[in-house]
Order: structure tokens, then C-alpha cells, then sequence
């Protein structure tokens, strides 16, 4: 039942369209990025369709977290081309940038302590319509609903990651970028967020992730980019997994 | 006793604008990370505004007590614009220095024309008189002060405490970042924040001149006292700074009555106790 009312809800608004059918929705070309002097991503390529999961992978400092917070717009300076919906971003201020539909789930979740559970839920403004209501994230997640009055912070790190993801999915924003939202989470909640990432993708949600976890990756990825040093040095489909494990092993030291 | 109360009282009405005032530099420095040294002076300019008003344009005390914080709240915001926001991420002495600068430049220019001495500004009409409480003579006015300004620190308190407005606001003092890529026009909120802080000084101003009299250096002489209600209750809280401003108003009434000699020092050795006990303030977050 409420399996159908979300797909409904959500879906109405917005065919979905095949899998990496199609132009890309965000395509980053010769990305590089500063933290103050130093210099983090040294030409970052990559591209992501409609509808598709894109998983990011590397090694720690190979720069996954600073490339999603650059597309964000959170980074100081940033140079080279990101175009999301055929717009230029490259100067955009990250406030304009979520209003265009881009929705950002950090890696330390910030999950805001002066406020509580309902307050946290509700922060992030609606930018545009088609996204999910309360009772659909309730849905989704139900501890959150027990929880609504809690301080933000009280919540377990599994609720905690529940919660940064379920803010963003009200907001209507359809491309969602997700930085390693398993970290540090037993494997039930990590099969629980693989459940929900799976069932966004379904809904027609844009996913761009960035996971340490390669085997949860691989569970959810359409294709993988491979990032080291700052730089995107492979890519393929989750189809060609099989025949790039060795690399993969190398790429990752695994 | 009729002493006693007499001084209770002019204790609660120095706790209003304790209260008003630090509530303001609490709302500020949590925001923006500055502390205001120009809270002074523009809760002078809030006397003055009213002042001008009244006697440039025959506005009286009702439309003064609305009109001359936002006239003010519209000067902070300008120095917000076009001064304060490129100190922001810079340690806190930069800012403290910058608004204490600002703070000097405004009150010479008022003395410049005005010289040192008061204005009168009248207590309006509605106000005037008194009521016999049977243990002490109110004067409308002054219970009219305490009263108001109870009502605005709670309204301040209830709407940073409990509104979609303050959730945003409080979320933006944790984490600017992140609030401004949920797509929160942040530096315009930092803007309006220092506005709102600057805006209830000037009503403090107003509130205050039928009370001091309208002098360029009023505020000088009260943001000391301010400063040492913000260390006692803390920077971090907002309901702390009201609870502490009214509380070492009553205090220092007390101790006009009990122990006059103390009275305008008990704020601060209060202040070196608290230091010494619990150095974030009696509210404050450890930082």
C-alpha cells in the first residue's frame, strides 16, 4: 500500500525515464578546486543521466567529498565547467545552486543539535514541487516518526543518516548527492539505506554517491568513476564490473 | 520599605534595558560571531531617532516606538553590508575593534552637534501620572517599560525559540555552510539578524529617553554594565541573557538599598566571581 502511494505521488509528476537514457543532467568538465592554498581537484570529468546512480570511488584525500562539494557550491575557489540542466553552475552560490534542484547529504550528516527532529526534517526549504510528503517519509522511515520531538543529535547514528537523507527528499529537488551514507553503520541500517537508495532510484531520483563501501556500491551503481589524486582516472558500467575487478583492486588498494 | 520597593523598581527598569540589550548582543554575536561594541551607540541613535521625530516632525512616542528602531535597524543593516560581513571566518577581536571604532565615530558626531548634555523628551500623554499601589507610588511610565520590555524578549525569545524563522536562524549559527546549500539565502539572513539585534537597541533608546533624557554618550555609559550582564549570563543563550539582565537589575537595586556603596560596582564583582567559577557564563556553552 504505501509502496504505491509514494510511486504514485512522486512519479505523477515527473515520467521516469530509463536509466542513463538520454543528455546528461550534470556534466563536469576539467573541474579543478582550492582549500584555500591548497589545490585539491586537478580536472575532474564526469557526467550523470537521468535516473541514474553514479557511484564515485577512490581512496581516502583522493578528492570524492571535495568534487560533490564543489558541484554544491561549497568550496571557496573552483574552476572548469559543471553543468546541471544545461546551465552553466561553475560561479553559482550554493543557495542557488540547491534552488536549481540539487540536494546535498553530507558525510558527517549535519544533523543540527539546537534543533529537534521535526525541526531538522523541516529545515531545508521546498525548491520545487513533486517532493515526498511527511507521511511518505514517514513511510519510508518510521523510526524518524517516533523520534519527531528529539533533539536532532540524540538520534542513533543509523537514524541520524536516515534523517539527513529524508530532509532532502522533501525538498523536491530530484538529483541528490550522498556522501558515503554508510559510514560507520551496522550492516542492517547499511541494508536499510540500500533498500531506500534503491527504491529512490526507482522513483526516478538522480543519484551521484560517493562510498569508501564498494561492495554496498555495487548493490545500488549504474557506473562507477574512479577518482585519485584530485583527478577522474576510469570509469565504467556496473555490467563491466566483473571484467575490471583487478583494476579495481588496484585503483583501491583492496 | 516604601525604599526598598522604590529601588526594586528602578532596579526592574535598569533589567529592561539590561535585558533588551544583551538579548540584542546574544541574537548578534550568535549569527554573525561579532561582539557589537556599537550596541551603545545605537541604542543612543534609537533616543535620538525618537528625539528628531518628535521635534523635526512632530511624530510622537507611539509611531516613534516603531519607526525609530526600524530607522536604526536600517543604518545596522547598512554597516552590516557594507563593513561587517568581510570580517566574517576573522577572530573575534577584529570585529570587536571594528564596531568599537564605530561606536566612537558615532557618538563624536552626535556630540559634535549636541554637546554632552541631555534633551528632554517628554513621557507621552497615555503614560503620564501614577497609580498608588498601596505599599509603593508606580509611575505609569516606568511600569509601562518593564512590562514592554518583558513582552519583547519573550516575543524575541518565542520567535528564535520556536519558529520555522528561528529554526533557520539557529540552524545557520551551527552550520552556515549547510544551511546555505539547502538553499537559504544565508548572508541575507546574517544581514536581517543584525538588523533585528540593532532594531531592539534602538527600542531600548526609546523606551529610555523619557526615563535618562536623549545624550550622545547614554549609551556609552550603560553598554559597560551590558557587557558584564553578557559574561555573566553567557554569550550562547537567549533566554539567559534576559533572565541575567533583568536579574542583575534587581540585584543592583538591592544592593542600592542594602548596601548603596556597592551599587555600581556589584555587577562586576559578580562578574569576576562568575569568571572565576564558571567562565562561560552562568548559560553559556563552553567554547
Amino acid at each position: 500500500m504505501a509502496d504505491s502511494k509514494l510511486t504514485e505521488a512522486t512519479t505523477a509528476s515527473k515520467p521516469v525515464a530509463a536509466p542513463g537514457a538520454g543528455a546528461p543532467v550534470l556534466s563536469v568538465q576539467n573541474l579543478q578546486a582550492w582549500y584555500g592554498e591548497s589545490h585539491i581537484l586537478h580536472g575532474i570529468d564526469f557526467n550523470v543521466k537521468a535516473g541514474e546512480v553514479v557511484t564515485l570511488l577512490g581512496r581516502n584525500g583522493a578528492g570524492k567529498t571535495t568534487t560533490l562539494k564543489s558541484v554544491m557550491g561549497i568550496i571557496g575557489k573552483r574552476t572548469g565547467s559543471i553543468l546541471f540542466d544545461d546551465k552553466e553552475i561553475i560561479r553559482a552560490t550554493s543557495d542557488k545552486i540547491a534552488r536549481m534542484g540539487i540536494a546535498f547529504c553530507p558525510e558527517e550528516r549535519g544533523i543540527f543539535a539546537s534543533l529537534d527532529v521535526r525541526e531538522n526534517l523541516l529545515l531545508p526549504p521546498v525548491v520545487r514541487s513533486g517532493g515526498l510528503s511527511l507521511d511518505q517519509i514517514f513511510d519510508l522511515f518510521p523510526n524518524l516518526k517516533e523520534r519527531l520531538n528529539s533533539q536532532g543529535t540524540k538520534l542513533s547514528g543509523g537514524e541520524q543518516q536516515m534523517l539527513a537523507i529524508a530532509r532532502i527528499l522533501r525538498t523536491g529537488a530530484r538529483f541528490l548527492m550522498l556522501d558515503e551514507p554508510t559510514e560507520g553503520l551496522a550492516p542492517v541500517i547499511i541494508q536499510q539505506i540500500g533498500h531506500t537508495i534503491a527504491r529512490l532510484k526507482s522513483e526516478g531520483f538522480t543519484i551521484l554517491l560517493v562510498e569508501q563501501n564498494f561492495r554496498f556500491a555495487s548493490t545500488v551503481a549504474d557506473r562507477y568513476y574512479i577518482v585519485e589524486h584530485g583527478k577522474v582516472i576510469d570509469g565504467f558500467a556496473n555490467s563491466e564490473l566483473a571484467a575490471n575487478m583487478d583494476k579495481l583492486h588496484t585503483y583501491l588498494g583492496v | 520599605m516604601q525604599a526598598l520597593y522604590a529601588q526594586l523598581l528602578v532596579g526592574l527598569i535598569n533589567g529592561s534595558f539590561y535585558a533588551l540589550l544583551s538579548l540584542g548582543l546574544a541574537v548578534i554575536f550568535g549569527m554573525l560571531n561579532i561582539i557589537n561594541f556599537a550596541h551603545g551607540a545605537l541604542y543612543m541613535m534609537g533616543a535620538f531617532c525618537a528625539y528628531f521625530l518628535l521635534n523635526l516632525l512632530n511624530i510622537g512616542y507611539w509611531p516613534a516606538l516603531i519607526l525609530a528602531p526600524i530607522a536604526v535597524g536600517i543604518f545596522g543593516m547598512i554597516l552590516e553590508r557594507t563593513m561587517l560581513q568581510w570580517l566574517s571566518g576573522l577572530d573575534h577581536l577584529y570585529g570587536l575593534l571594528l564596531t568599537f571604532g564605530m561606536a566612537l565615530i558615532i557618538q563624536g558626531v552626535f556630540q559634535n552637534y549636541f554637546g554632552s548634555s541631555g534633551l528632554p523628551y517628554s513621557i507621552p500623554d497615555a503614560l503620564k501620572g501614577g497609580m498608588n499601589l498601596g505599599f509603593m507610588y508606580l509611575p505609569i511610565y516606568r511600569g509601562w517599560v518593564v512590562i514592554f520590555s518583558l513582552v519583547v524578549c519573550l516575543a524575541t525569545w518565542y520567535l528564535i525559540e520556536r519558529t520555522r524563522l528561528g529554526a533557520n536562524l539557529r540552524a545557520a549559527t551551527e552550520n552556515p555552510t549547510l544551511v546555505r546549500a539547502f538553499g537559504i539565502n544565508v548572508p541575507r539572513m546574517i544581514t536581517l539578524t543584525y538588523g533585528l539585534g540593532v532594531g531592539l537597541a534602538a527600542l531600548a533608546g526609546v523606551l529610555s529617553a523619557p526615563i535618562n533624557q536623549v545624550r550622545p554618550l547614554m549609551g556609552a555609559d550603560l553598554i559597560i554594565v551590558v557587557f558584564a550582564v553578557v559574561v555573566i549570563g553567557g554569550m550562547g543563550s537567549i533566554m539567559g541573557s534576559i533572565v541575567t539582565g533583568f536579574a542583575l537589575g534587581v540585584i543592583e537595586g538591592l544592593t542600592k538599598y542594602f548596601y548603596p556603596e556597592a551599587s555600581n560596582t556589584v555587577v562586576f564583582v559578580l562578574m569576576v566571581l562568575v569568571l572565576l567559577v564558571k567562565p562561560s557564563g552562568l548559560t553559556g556553552r563552553a567554547n
